[in-house]
């Protein structure tokens, strides 16, 4: 069945794959880090009551959530140009992209999050004269991230699988750097397999994780 | 930012070709919708026989189910549109695989909707599973103790609950369908993806061509989310809380 096949391209070709695969952790990495600090904004200007910040919010999640990936990607690839006048290459167009795009996603786990501490723990906060913020940051969200954290983390993979999904403005990420080193040697198929393989194990071992963290969690609770 | 608004480029000519703008959004959506429906029929046929084989008695059926939706889930939809469309061909008898690769009718078309369907199936498969395990397990003894089968008692008592409790995370399910049928383009389907992309390089109109297919693909969620909203009103298990 494989018996044309030759996976002596693979050795050749893992350094070109190891810079494409960089990129798709380092663009996770930065939509991850980034999402969530938004999500997390946008969960409090919802949750604030206020109308016009809960509604900008809403809008913006509800928005993003509703259209796909691959046109949010290419709406910023060719609006990005058009704005600043210059065009940005492909690789930071998708860094900006992903952050804002994600952030929607991590917003409603945050706003789930934040809904799953009681009520009362608002309370004390600023029965102990606490701020806003101070409540926020130091007894709500520390408590908010952590019931939330294996949600997070699934949601980061997915985020990870749709990085693939920058194939489509031409960013060098793992599957596209398959795809050249695959063209270039004449492999495709090869390539092609081996770039599934890749994503299957990382991704693989994160939702592992994932549920070994639920277990954890749910036995502390 | 100097941009030159254009409505009216739906109606204009494509150069070379007798249809308008228009007519490429309709084809478009067409395909989208077709890729989309078909791969969400083949969806919830794999999805509701795996998710089901994880909940029974028999080890290795079980186990049928573990592998293939860990399988379908860890990698992403574009790969494996790749691998069904680049690598599957290859692996066939001969005579086959040159057949897919060179005569097969509506290839890209067929190629996208299994490698959506199959990538939608572990999504069902999970919510399906959770559905069966959320029904109290005295409702399977009682099946059971009523002298039904194992196969009897899911096709009497346990998939026709499991089923009406997760429509709302189906209906989700089905959306995304949707939204992931835009990788489709990345084969040559001529999808609402593929479509905007040639509209912008044929006409330079960047916003309008991409707002026509943004807003077809919100219309179609939408519409997706009424149909399933519809179906749970219609099955809903009175003595259960409706949600909104």
């Amino acid at each position: 069945m494989f018996s044309n096949f030759d996976f002596g391209v693979i050795p050749l070709s893992l350094p070109f794959i190891w810079q494409g695969l960089l990129y798709s952790l380092k663009l996770t990495a930065t939509a991850m880090t980034g999402g969530i600090i938004l999500g997390t904004l946008l969960a409090l200007a919802r949750l604030s009551g206020g109308v016009v910040l809960g509604t900008i919010s809403t809008f913006y999640v509800n928005t993003l959530r509703s259209i796909p990936l691959l046109m949010v990607i290419l709406w910023f690839f060719f609006l990005i140009p058009i704005f600043t006048g210059s065009p940005m290459g492909a690789e930071k167009s998708a860094m900006i992209t992903f952050t804002l795009f994600e952030a929607a996603f991590y917003a409603e786990i945050m706003r789930a999050g934040i809904q799953s501490v009681s009520r009362g723990q608002i309370n004390a906060g600023y029965a102990i004269g606490m701020t806003y913020w101070q409540t926020m940051g130091h007894v709500i969200l520390p408590q908010a991230f952590r019931n939330m954290l294996p949600v997070l983390l699934t949601q980061t993979i997915i985020l990870f699988q749709d990085t693939s999904l920058v194939y489509a403005i031409g960013a060098k990420d793992l599957l596209k750097a398959a795809e050249i080193t695959g063209k270039n040697y004449n492999r495709p198929v090869e390539m092609y397999i081996f770039s599934a393989v890749v994503y299957f194990a990382i991704c693989f071992s994160l939702s592992m994780l994932v549920k070994h963290l639920n277990k954890r969690i749910a036995i502390i609770r | 930012m100097n941009y030159h608004w254009n409505w009216g480029i739906f109606f204009q000519q494509v150069s070379s070709s007798d249809d308008t703008y228009l007519d490429w959004i309709i084809t478009g959506l067409g395909w989208t919708v077709a890729v989309a429906m078909s791969a969400w029929v083949i969806a919830l046929v794999l999805g509701s026989i795996m998710g089901t084989l994880r909940t029974v008695q028999s080890k290795p059926l079980v186990m049928v189910g573990t592998v293939w939706v860990e399988l379908f889930r860890n990698v992403p939809i574009l790969v494996q549109l790749f691998i069904w469309f680049f690598v599957v061909p290859e692996l066939l008898p001969r005579d086959l695989s040159l057949w897919v690769k060179q005569d097969m009718p509506g290839k890209e078309f067929f190629t996208a909707t299994l490698a959506l369907g199959l990538f939608t199936s572990a999504r069902v498969a999970e919510q399906v599973r959770a559905g069966i395990q959320s029904l109290s397990r005295g409702q399977r003894y009682a099946g059971l103790a009523l002298g039904f089968t194992e196969a009897q008692t899911y096709r009497y008592v346990i998939l026709p609950m499991a089923f009406r409790f997760i429509i709302p995370p189906l209906t989700s399910e089905f959306m995304n369908a949707f939204k992931n049928s835009a990788v489709a383009f990345a084969i040559g389907v001529m999808d609402l993806t593929f479509i905007s992309r040639q509209m912008v390089e044929e006409s330079g109109q960047v916003i309008e061509s991409l707002l026509a297919a943004t807003v077809l693909y919100v219309i179609c969620a939408m519409a997706a989310n009424r149909v399933m909203s519809f179906i749970e009103k219609r099955s809903h298990v009175p003595g259960f809380i409706l949600a909104k």
